[in-house]
């Protein structure tokens, strides 16, 4: 069983070494693979630091195609998983063993390390908070099912997955189009309980001015992904 | 009236030649030349077409001739505009492509150089 942590990265200089070293701490011996947007900090040096490889993007992408990069490169080389944490710290890497774990009992395609299961803490900001009321609402339909926390990006992929996302994945805030890319092929995902922390260092990329753009163009996303119709094949 | 579809003709000759020189200096490919110069096709056609001008607002429904010559120039630029956003997207599209397997190379490359490094020191 190959197994790769993924870390996609943009500016991260103050906490990407910490992640790298926690991740490294509970995984010992996992791959580390950090992703990097094309920096203008000293991210890559950091995270090298830390015992990550790192995967220089030359120019800017977006965190779609910065995660998109990883997923390929984790195609390629035949990992069999792929769990994903952000670079900023919020996602506690004590829950990655949970995440493999129901990778391979539930054999789903995707599982989503979520802030709103039981147990789980629930640290998020206002207009996130929103943002997930309404998207739940959105995808129940979609999905046939709740899902509970579709902006996490928190998630554990298997090589069904690994395949799909390596060819399609939406570029910017992909955490809920991927989603949708996944049910059109009638794939499976499971949500299990993560704790979120508030980030270490850095700011998040959906500010204030960005939020109604971000409604709009998630909710464009979700109904292209929809009416596509090469997702309609199994 | 007549003045008015006399600076359109003038206009849509304007632009072809302009089109024209830049794909000879190789500003603009020819493939992407192509939708520029039939818009400018299209608006020297309407501006020296009487009898079709003199249609058209019935046609739109409207009283003005100058608003429906507005209105169909102002069609043919939005089809040119849509066509380019469709060419813009696919070359985004080729780049994050392109730079994802350029990263990925680099990547390889460093791993088979760090793996000859190690062989060496052994």
């Amino acid at each position: 069983m190959k197994l790769l942590v993924l870390i996609p990265a943009y500016n991260e200089e103050g906490a990407i070494g910490g992640v790298v070293e926690e991740v490294r701490g509970v995984m010992p011996g996992t791959p580390v693979l950090v992703v990097d947007d094309c920096s203008k900090d000293a991210t890559i040096h950091r995270a090298r630091q830390a015992g990550a490889r790192v995967l220089a993007l030359p120019y800017h992408l977006g965190l779609g195609g910065c995660v998109q990069a990883g997923y390929r490169l984790a195609y390629e080389r035949g990992f069999d998983y792929v769990i994903r944490v952000d670079g900023d710290g919020q996602h506690d890497p004590r829950d990655i063993p949970k995440i493999l774990e129901a990778l391979q009992k539930e054999r789903c395609e995707m599982v989503i390390g979520s802030r709103f299961v039981d147990g789980a803490g629930e640290h998020t900001s206002a207009f996130r908070g929103l943002a997930i009321l309404f998207f739940r609402a959105v995808l129940r339909p979609i999905l046939g099912k709740p899902v509970r926390d579709p902006t996490s990006g928190f998630v554990g992929v298997n090589r069904t997955a690994l395949d799909v996302f390596s060819r399609t994945f939406p570029l910017e805030y992909p955490e809920i189009e991927a989603l949708v890319v996944l049910q059109r092929r009638r794939f499976r995902f499971v949500e299990i309980p993560c704790r979120m922390r508030p980030r270490k260092a850095g700011r998040s990329t959906i500010t204030a001015v960005k939020s109604l753009y971000y409604m709009v163009h998630v909710l464009l996303g979700v109904f292209v992904n929809v009416l596509k119709f090469e997702g309609r094949r199994k | 009236m007549d003045r008015m579809l006399d600076v359109m003709a003038i206009f849509s000759l304007l632009l072809a030649a302009l089109v024209l020189l830049s794909v000879r200096r190789a500003h603009i490919r020819v493939e992407y030349s192509v939708s520029w110069l039939a818009a400018a096709v299209a608006l020297l056609v309407l501006s020296r077409w009487r009898n079709l001008v003199s249609r058209i607002p019935a046609w739109l429904g409207v009283s003005d001739a100058a608003l429906a010559m507005l209105i169909a120039s102002g069609a043919v630029f939005m089809i040119v505009l849509f066509r380019l956003s469709m060419i813009i997207s696919h070359l985004k599209d080729s780049n994050i492509a392109l730079i994802q397997k350029v990263a990925i190379l680099e990547f390889n490359m460093d791993s088979l150089h760090e793996k000859d490094q190690a062989a060496g020191q052994d």
